[in-house]
């Protein structure tokens, strides 16, 4: 590690010309209560990077704060950025990121039946994205382009489906409508939360195809928003763990999830692999629940879980590595992969409350 | 570093029974195998379940959509039973009429040689004793104002077992609760935690038999290999069989010791897990193999385009989003 410069994620001086979307030092909190904690990252032109982390960890806060989109009582702080517009849209009013929404960054929900209009038939819903942003010509064009968009987002039957309310449509089908929205008018970021999770693996991969050809055909910067490992190791190039609202690692994706630094991401990658079974056809796993938004331990978020921890994770670990790759971990992993344990697991009733050290987790 | 609970091997209990019968492709030989002569626990014969749509026209009756179209299966003592199907293939249905949660509309299910498919709930006090059901959302299906103790020991109660108190302790430590976790609400427990919830209730009647209906596709990685865990060891202490219904491969080739693989309300496959997984024969489980993304593949360069492409082969249907989804123009 000698080679390694020791940063926080605050100090960033790497933002490079071409970066699309630079967020920096995101901070969410309700009242006293701190949701994210010094989020950073950024997008380069065409990239696809994935945002990991299970529930409660503050990825899906994240992708809000981005847009604009957060709930009353929700403040964000700090510095978000998208290339050709001036200023941070943390400050920036309402009408301005209305029209920047659905125009140069745009947005693709978990559950279409609740992002999509029930009133209004589905071609309609691709045409008013369209007229919405002043782009798309006529009426007539509009609908013509609306076709074109459902046919590119290989919508069987578009001329049938256009005419169709979203609950005559299927899962697959009204996702394919929010992508076609999504894409309508060219955006330079498009960002996905979790768009497969509800939808069957073999329609989850036709979408994983279309999302990765959309953002690939228009040069659009792509963030994932995922639970599932193996899903952002097909789509992205780049991944970002996040837990207890903070990012705590940062790598490539071949090189994070075969040598993960973290213990949690260690943990996270183990306990996913259902193949890597250890002599007692055990699952690794991480002991504990992730805590709730708010009641994560001081220092260390991840310390109460984490087999490493030591009194020295009470205080915040430093952003270590570089920018687009390293962790916040003191006592991180080397380079060995991810070790299929050929020890038969001690507790096959995994503790609900265990004490801080003590731990399932494959070292 | 002992073992709270005895893991009994291959040779010290009954092995799971395989037999040769026309649903088994295979034939006999099961992963622990020890041919039995007994008959199988759940007997599953031709059983049709048709639900009606609602009436759309005045003139034209309502159409009727085929959950299940003839399915027969057999589910031996000890084994570790996975379905595997999409959503609209009728795994779930089936699950139900297994239960006898729902009647069928033809065909028979029956528990250790007795019909239960048609039975009066008054006379199925023996199936509620041993077999039990295990659900998808837990939140859903525990009651939000029953204290937990309460919820676990309610179906001791219905079926007018006593010493509830001994047992909800025996049971909240099986499943890994602290012990004043009945005097707890569901609401202050995390998706995991309440899984488990669900789970010490349904083993309160000692049941023989384990129906589990998606029960980790609402936990986050982490929490699913802790519940995937507890149901191996349970169903090792308590020697119970497991039928497992679930959307995701990966997780039935973990846990169970055959498969079932159902589309659009038939039962496309059936065989050892070892089997179905390494060497599909129907092609629909090739795409439903091949469509499943797993980090390892990703890591070796399986991008989104090669499971697409993966999917969509040998679909002889076209789209596979209209594959088992029922359109609305297309009644019968």
């Amino acid at each position: 590690m000698a080679d390694q410069t020791v940063v926080t994620r605050a100090d960033d001086t790497a933002a490079a010309s071409d970066d699309r979307l630079v967020v920096d030092g995101l901070d969410v909190r309700v009242g006293l209560v701190g949701l994210l904690h010094d989020v950073g990252f950024r997008l380069g032109a065409g990239e696809r990077v994935g945002l990991i982390g299970e529930s409660g960890s503050g990825k899906s806060l994240t992708a809000l704060a981005i847009m604009g989109l957060l709930p009353d009582g929700l403040v964000a702080s700090g510095h978000v950025g998208l290339a050709g517009t001036d200023g941070n849209l943390l400050d920036a009013a309402d009408v301005r990121m209305a029209d920047l929404r659905g125009r140069r960054m745009s947005m693709v929900f978990q559950e279409p039946m609740t992002a999509l209009n029930p009133l209004m038939k589905a071609g309609d819903q691709v045409a008013e994205v369209l007229a919405i942003h002043g782009l798309g010509g006529s009426g007539r064009d509009r609908d013509r382009r609306a076709l074109e968009l459902l046919d590119a987002v290989r919508m069987h039957e578009p001329e049938l489906v256009r005419r169709r309310y979203p609950h005559q449509l299927s899962g697959g089908q009204r996702q394919r409508v929010m992508l076609a929205i999504a894409l309508a008018n060219e955006p330079d970021v498009l960002i996905c939360d979790e768009p497969t999770t509800a939808l069957d693996v073999t329609v989850q991969a036709q979408m994983l195809d279309l999302v990765v050809e959309g953002a690939r055909d228009r040069d659009a910067s792509l963030l994932f928003i995922t639970h599932d490992l193996a899903v952002v190791a097909t789509v992205c190039d780049r991944v970002l763990v996040m837990y207890g609202g903070r990012i705590v690692e940062a790598g490539p994706v071949q090189q994070l999830f075969t040598a993960p630094r973290h213990p949690y991401t260690r943990g996270l990658v183990a306990s996913s692999d259902l193949d890597a079974v250890d002599a007692a056809g055990r699952l690794p796993t991480i002991p504990g629940v992730v805590p709730a938004a708010g009641t994560f331990p001081a220092g260390c978020v991840f310390r109460t879980r984490c087999e490493r921890a030591t009194e020295a994770c009470a205080e915040p670990p430093p952003w270590t590595g570089q920018y687009d790759d390293g962790h916040a971990c003191i006592h991180p992993y080397g380079d060995e992969p991810v070790a299929r344990d050929p020890e038969p697991r001690p507790d096959p009733r995994p503790d609900p409350h265990p004490e801080p050290g003590v731990s399932e987790v494959t070292s | 570093m002992t073992d709270a609970t005895p893991h009994p091997t291959s040779s010290e209990r009954p092995g799971p029974g395989y037999r040769a019968d026309a649903h088994t492709r295979r034939g006999v030989a099961g992963p622990r195998g020890v041919a039995l002569g007994d008959g199988p626990i759940l007997e599953v014969v031709d059983l049709v379940r048709s639900f009606r749509r609602p009436r759309t026209s005045l003139f034209r009756s309502p159409g009727a959509v085929d959950a299940l179209r003839g399915v027969s299966l057999d589910v031996h003592a000890g084994q570790r039973f996975g379905i595997v199907g999409e959503s609209g293939s009728g795994k779930s249905t089936l699950l139900r009429l297994m239960a006898a949660l729902d009647r069928p509309t033809s065909g028979t299910v029956s528990f250790r040689g007795r019909t239960v498919s048609g039975v009066p709930e008054r006379r199925l006090g023996f199936l509620r004793d041993d077999l039990q059901v295990v659900f998808q959302d837990p939140m859903g299906s525990l009651d939000p104002r029953m204290r937990v103790a309460d919820i676990i020991t309610e179906p001791l109660v219905a079926q007018g077992h006593g010493d509830r108190e001994a047992r909800l302790a025996e049971l909240l430590d099986a499943v890994g609760l602290a012990k004043d976790a009945g005097r707890r609400w569901p609401h202050q427990f995390s998706g995991g935690q309440r899984q488990r919830i669900a789970i010490a209730r349904a083993l309160s009647t000692r049941p023989k038999v384990l129906l589990a209906d998606e029960p980790v596709s609402a936990l986050d990685v982490s929490v699913r290999a802790q519940i995937l865990n507890l149901l191996a060891d349970l169903v090792d202490a308590y020697d119970l069989t497991l039928v497992f219904v679930s959307h995701d491969l990966t997780v039935v080739r973990h846990l169970c010791d055959t498969i079932a693989v159902m589309r659009a309300g038939e039962v496309v496959e059936t065989g050892p897990t070892a089997d179905v997984a390494e060497d599909p024969q129907h092609p629909y489980t090739r795409q439903l193999l091949g469509a499943v993304p797993t980090l390892q593949g990703a890591l070796a360069g399986r991008d989104a385009a090669t499971l697409a492409r993966r999917a969509r082969a040998e679909s002889s249907d076209g789209d596979p989003s209209h594959g088992t989804t029922v359109e609305p123009e297309e009644a019968p």
